[in-house]
């Protein structure tokens, strides 16, 4: 009963000073949607344009009529004619070209191959968006091939260059919750303590009877809404603006979110205990953002890292969460089977929350 | 239960190699001011902390109103008070609010919280000022809502370290009263401070000099038991005679006030004033009267902290 007032009286105070801090309590709101109006709409946008070069080395009518099938999509835009495909690549390293398409002297003959692809797509891979236009251009090239065999194997054979995972654009919404939740979640807690360490306050509280391990879930308590406001935010907006697909259910989405919320709150806490100035926590918490973003699946996929990367990843809550929020979201799964993964976020929050109440000392030595 | 709030064995406190508190022994009775008078650096603060258990000390025992220190340091929180050198209540939030807060923290029942909150609004004339933030106080409101809120749970034993470096002459006069209102309730206060006016104040005072007592004592005590003579010094010359005493092996220290030069002198010294005056003869210099005078808690405190010779 006194742990809970006392832990209520901090959580009543957390709750003042935030929404007296305009700055921060805007960005609560503006966060997320500006986030997701940027991420959204890059993902969104159609690509047209694409700086393109044709290595035509049949020569027939067939290639000619593709080739100009291409153009007319307007996803291309042919700026060079090349005679080998060694060239394309050259072209592509440069910076030149985004694709490349190579169609080989026996390209009337393969056409009538139904086991063998007719020509090449060079794509760079190095931008996902150009990924997403492949699909398009195989789609039109896949006319050519007469009838019966329009439709198997493709006439176009894509090859990615430097990222080999084509991903699908609904993959970036479900995982920039993770990101905006990681970014938020994590900085808020982080600074909580330190601020107050460094104000003075902390002197304070320190000599009451206020208990290590009631102060630090009271300085989650109300993140935990914060965070929810905004996983709505982009739930909402993602649903309203991009379509974005909800396969499973709602209730999952929101419970493996909030298991998420909290594990980064406890990892937030603990960079908390472990910096001295708010610079020190701001510098921790992109020393782990930046890796959460980079290597969690969120912009590459897992699968193709190598281990070491593999194994920082995996210590990172984001990793699991990208993994059950694409779960539920885009596949349908239930709790039951992404149970693994919601132990380990769980799991993280166990440690996290222990090492930071054993790393707080109620002592200034 | 003893007649002692605060008692101190032999307690050190090192920071690396620098000694911030040096065998320090201390015996506090319950009911009264107790001073730590002392320049900055001095070890005030570090002494207040491990007192109060904020800081484990490397050496000697502590026992706080019956609790050893620093393992019983949580229990002893709900006696005890704590007002920081720099003011650490929320400056975003009212006045009012941080009282709440404060009663929250220490778990007082709704009722009595509401009640003491009205009575120390009441008492620290903080009516007026109940809905506006902490942050926009003056440096005496700010020391009296901290003062309200540290006494809010009804300490038995108040820690206050250096409560008034940012408090004029007249507020620090009324903040002064109000600890006297809480020792005549049964409060112990123990206070820190570098100001002569404030430590007069106190019924005992311990001078800290390196981390080390140098002199405990009443105020009129150690005016009596100073172990120097004052002689006053009028000349027209003040700073050449000053100089020129300061190098004398009987002279411990010089101070000048407007004209007249404040000379502390050697106990061994039978005639004081004519020590100093033949030394200012014999180096050609004007002096116009030497007079012996009745030593200050200033002459005190100089001469705990900066004598020559060790004090006895």
């Amino acid at each position: 009963m006194k742990s809970l007032q006392r832990i209520f009286a901090i959580v009543v105070k957390e709750v003042r000073q935030l929404r007296r801090d305009r700055l921060t309590f805007g960005m609560i709101v503006g966060i997320p949607v500006i986030q997701l109006l940027m991420f959204g709409y890059a993902i969104n946008m159609d690509v047209r344009h694409l700086n393109a070069a044709i290595a035509d080395m049949s020569g027939t009518s067939a290639s000619r009529q593709l080739v100009m099938d291409l153009s007319e999509t307007q996803i291309i835009n042919v700026v060079k004619q090349v005679s080998s495909a060694d060239e394309l690549e050259h072209l592509m390293r440069q910076g030149e070209i985004s694709v490349g398409i190579y169609i080989p002297p026996d390209f009337d003959r393969r056409l009538q191959q139904p086991d063998r692809s007719a020509m090449q797509l060079l794509v760079d891979g190095s931008d996902t968006v150009v990924q997403g236009a492949a699909a398009q251009l195989a789609q039109v090239a896949q006319q050519a091939r007469t009838s019966p065999y329009n439709d198997r194997p493709p006439i176009m054979e894509i090859r990615t260059f430097y990222n080999p995972e084509r991903r699908s654009p609904v993959n970036t919404v479900p995982g920039l919750i993770g990101v905006i939740l990681t970014m938020t979640m994590i900085l808020f807690t982080a600074v909580a303590i330190v601020r107050e360490r460094e104000r003075g306050n902390l002197e304070l509280l320190i000599t009451t009877p206020l208990k290590t391990s009631e102060l630090m879930f009271a300085k989650i308590i109300p993140y935990v809404f914060i965070g929810l406001i905004q996983v709505s935010l982009v739930l909402l907006l993602g649903h309203l603006l991009f379509h974005v697909p909800m396969a499973g259910s709602l209730l999952d989405t929101y419970i493996i979110t909030l298991v998420f919320i909290v594990a980064n709150l406890a990892l937030g806490l603990l960079i908390s205990t472990l910096a001295s100035t708010q610079f020190q926590a701001m510098q921790l918490t992109f020393f782990i953002l930046l890796p959460s973003i980079l290597l969690s699946g969120f912009m590459f996929p897992f699968a193709g890292m190598p281990r070491p990367a593999q194994i920082i990843a995996e210590a990172l809550p984001l990793t699991h969460f990208i993994r059950l929020i694409r779960g539920v979201m885009l596949r349908g799964a239930s709790l039951q089977e992404l149970s693994g993964e919601l132990l380990v976020l769980g799991g993280f929050i166990v440690v996290l929350m222990t090492l930071a109440i054993l790393r707080f000392s109620k002592r200034l030595d | 239960m003893t007649d002692l709030a605060i008692q101190a064995h032999d307690l050190c406190k090192t920071f690396g190699k620098v000694k911030a508190v040096d065998m320090l022994n201390l015996e506090v009775p319950r009911s009264r001011i107790y001073g730590f008078l002392g320049p900055n650096g001095s070890g005030k603060t570090t002494a207040i902390r491990m007192l109060c258990g904020l800081l484990t000390p490397t050496a000697g025992d502590i026992n706080v109103l019956g609790y050893s220190i620093p393992d019983e340091a949580e229990a002893l929180r709900l006696k005890v008070g704590y007002m920081t050198q720099k003011f650490s209540l929320f400056e975003d939030l009212t006045v009012t609010e941080n009282l709440q807060f404060m009663g929250d923290i220490y778990t007082l029942e709704r009722k009595l919280k509401n009640q003491r909150i009205g009575l120390a609004i009441e008492r620290y004339e903080l009516g007026k000022l109940a809905k506006q933030r902490a942050g926009t106080l003056s440096g005496g409101q700010k020391q009296r809502l901290a003062l309200a809120a540290s006494t809010l749970h009804g300490p038995d034993l108040l820690f206050l370290d250096e409560p008034t470096s940012a408090v004029d002459p007249e507020n620090r006069r009324s903040f002064w009263e109000a600890l006297f209102d809480l020792v005549d309730e049964g409060t112990t206060i123990l206070v820190s401070t570098h100001y002569m006016d404030e430590a007069e104040r106190c019924h005992a005072l311990a001078i800290l000099d390196k981390g080390k007592l140098v002199a405990e004592g009443s105020p009129a005590e150690l005016q009596e038991k100073i172990q120097a003579s004052i002689v006053i010094v009028e000349s027209d010359e003040p700073r050449k005679v000053g100089k020129m005493l300061e190098e004398q092996s009987f002279v411990h220290s010089t101070a000048q006030v407007g004209n007249v030069l404040r000379v502390m002198v050697s106990i061994d010294q039978a005639s004081p004033e004519i020590a100093v005056s033949d030394a200012i003869s014999r180096a050609g210099l004007n002096v116009k009267r030497c007079s012996i005078a009745k030593p200050g808690l200033e002459d005190v405190f100089v001469a705990a902290t900066r004598m020559k010779k060790t004090p006895a």
